[in-house]
């Protein structure tokens, strides 16, 4: 489904270079769930953004279902089935949950549709339907509301950048239940050791570089000083 | 009516033809073509100038009026005083709006100075629209005028509009709040090529627990200009809060003045302003839900100005 070939990424910081990412290569296979982890500063965000396009890496190849995406905008990867859940969800002044999910969806939802994707992500949707999509809602509300919008805009790959961050130990279990039973494929940046427990593969990232690589099992002891039991330890 | 003429009205009043029943007063180029009043709602011609008394009987409830101007030729330069006598324990809609169609280079125009009488206990939903249609060439001005006068515990929610087309413009609301009086005023603006407004609330906290809210959201895009003033003056235990919002784009301008005064120990007054272009992180979340860039930028003014 996904493959990175040698992705690397630089930025210049007083006029000098510095690699953020270095040579990563992975491939994620249909309908798994691969979690990216690592500490602070390793590149997590960077990488789940290149993915989706919103920055361009250095160098290196992107493939998806065999395409290369590499130079593909945002919006034409989206239309290819890539979906991104960001780490702080973004607000907009009038637009309302219900528009957000129309836009997804590509159609105009009945209420009891939208509200659907609301329930799943374990919020009480009539609620929200009508709200704006502002800075009144709390970061657990925008959170959840973001995952909302994957699950309506119903891509294949689905990227979530610390889904977990901010939302309550109820709605983290909604998260579970939701990774474990859409049938879709996810990659998702997380600390949290129940995610990274049910992962059919964990990436472990370190300065830029891929560490480790395979299951949870496999990396049980690399993995034992990254992982977070508490929700509120996997915040960035 | 002609086409263009039943285009404006169905854009400033949601009237699809001039209608058969119901409160209104259609006025085109300047002259009244359709009236009508019912028991609750009356109308009649200014006997000294252009306009409109309307009276609003104590107790009218779930009734509307509709007053559209339309202005359909070029060089027409329109100006009426339309007064609204609300008695007590009135619940209705007022829908008032003004269309400007025209080509060519000379000017036209409208300028509607509204007048509210509002009595005790009653509550006025106030719509007003504003829109300019036609070339590039031609200049639409509308200089609309709103006084209100707002009795005890009654309550005006003002929506007003100007989504473009408008060359020049400048809007005045005055507003003078007795005891518990409460009013709402929801702005939207959207000013593009050379358009020049400028928008200002001036309101008056009379009474003891009197209540303003102004939300103005403007969009200025090419070399457009607008001003934003308001003052709002609490004399006595009350509650104002001011937000004025702006997007820019290309070489718009957005000015922002918001003044607060308290003359009151009790007086709680409130401003806030934010003007900037759109926010890259909003583009680029609707395009990871599929959209392009400018199909992104126009979702978002939309719901911005809405």
């Amino acid at each position: 489904m996904l493959e990175l070939q040698n992705v690397c990424y630089e930025i210049v910081v007083n006029n000098k270079k510095k690699k953020i990412l270095d040579d990563i290569s992975f491939k994620v296979d249909d309908k798994q769930l691969v979690v990216l982890t690592g500490p602070n500063g390793s590149g997590k965000s960077t990488l789940s953004k290149i993915i989706m396009g919103i920055l361009v890496p250095s160098s290196g190849k992107i493939l998806y279902n065999g395409k290369d995406i590499t130079r593909l905008s945002i919006t034409e990867r989206a239309k290819l089935g890539l979906s991104f859940a960001f780490q702080q969800p973004v607000t907009f002044k009038g637009l309302k949950v219900k528009d957000l999910i129309d836009i997804a969806s590509k159609k105009k939802n009945s209420v009891i549709n939208a509200c659907d994707y609301l329930s799943r992500v374990g919020l009480c949707a009539r609620e929200y339907i009508d709200r704006d999509l502002d800075s009144k809602l709390s970061g657990g509300e925008l959170k959840r509301i973001e995952l909302a919008l994957i699950l309506a805009k119903n891509g294949e790959l689905n990227i979530c950048d610390e889904p977990e961050a901010g939302i309550d130990l109820w709605s983290f279990d909604a998260l579970i239940k939701l990774f474990k039973e859409e049938d879709k494929t996810f990659l998702v940046v997380s600390h949290q050791r129940r995610l990274i427990e049910i992962a059919s593969k964990v990436i472990l990232l370190s300065r830029g570089k891929i560490e480790a690589e395979g299951s949870y099992e496999d990396l049980k002891e690399k993995l034992s000083s990254q992982i977070c039991d508490r929700l509120e330890e996997g915040n960035e | 009516m002609n086409e263009i003429e039943k285009k404006i009205l169905e854009e400033v009043s949601s009237l699809h033809a001039v209608p058969m029943s119901g409160a209104h007063n259609i006025r085109l180029n300047g002259k009244l073509v359709s009236r009508g009043v019912t028991e609750g709602i009356n109308i009649l011609s200014k006997k000294d100038k252009d306009g409109i008394d309307v009276f609003i009987k104590r107790g009218t409830k779930n009734e509307s009026v509709h007053i559209p101007v339309i202005v359909s030729f070029s060089g027409v330069k329109d100006k009426v005083y339309n007064d609204f006598y609300v008695e007590d324990d009135v619940d209705v809609l007022i829908v008032a709006g003004c269309g400007v169609n025209c080509n060519g280079s000379s000017a036209s125009g409208h300028n509607g100075i509204h007048t509210f009488h509002i009595g005790k206990n009653s509550k006025v939903r106030y719509v007003e629209k504003h829109v300019g249609l036609g070339d590039n060439e031609a200049k639409r001005e509308l200089d609309p005028v709103t006084d209100i006068i707002l009795g005890e515990n009654s309550v005006l929610i003002m929506e007003t509009s100007q989504l473009g087309g408008v060359t020049k413009s400048i809007r005045t609301t005055n507003a003078t709040l007795a005891r518990g009086a409460k009013l709402i005023i929801k702005e939207s603006l959207l000013t593009s090529e050379q358009d020049i407004v400028k928008t200002m609330f001036n309101v008056n906290l009379e009474g003891e627990n009197s209540k303003v809210e102004v939300v103005s959201r403007s969009v200025a895009r090419g070399k457009s200009c607008q001003e934003f003033v308001s003052n709002i003056i609490g004399k006595n235990k009350c509650f104002g809060h001011v937000e004025c919002d702006g997007i820019i784009s290309e070489k718009g301008i957005i000015s922002s003045t918001p003044k607060i005064v308290a003359k009151h120990p009790d007086a709680m007054l409130v401003h806030e302003a934010a003007i900037g272009k759109i926010g890259e992180g909003q583009i680029e979340k609707l395009m990871t839900l599929g959209l392009d860039k400018e199909e992104a930028e126009r979702e978002i003014i939309i719901g911005f100005l809405r």
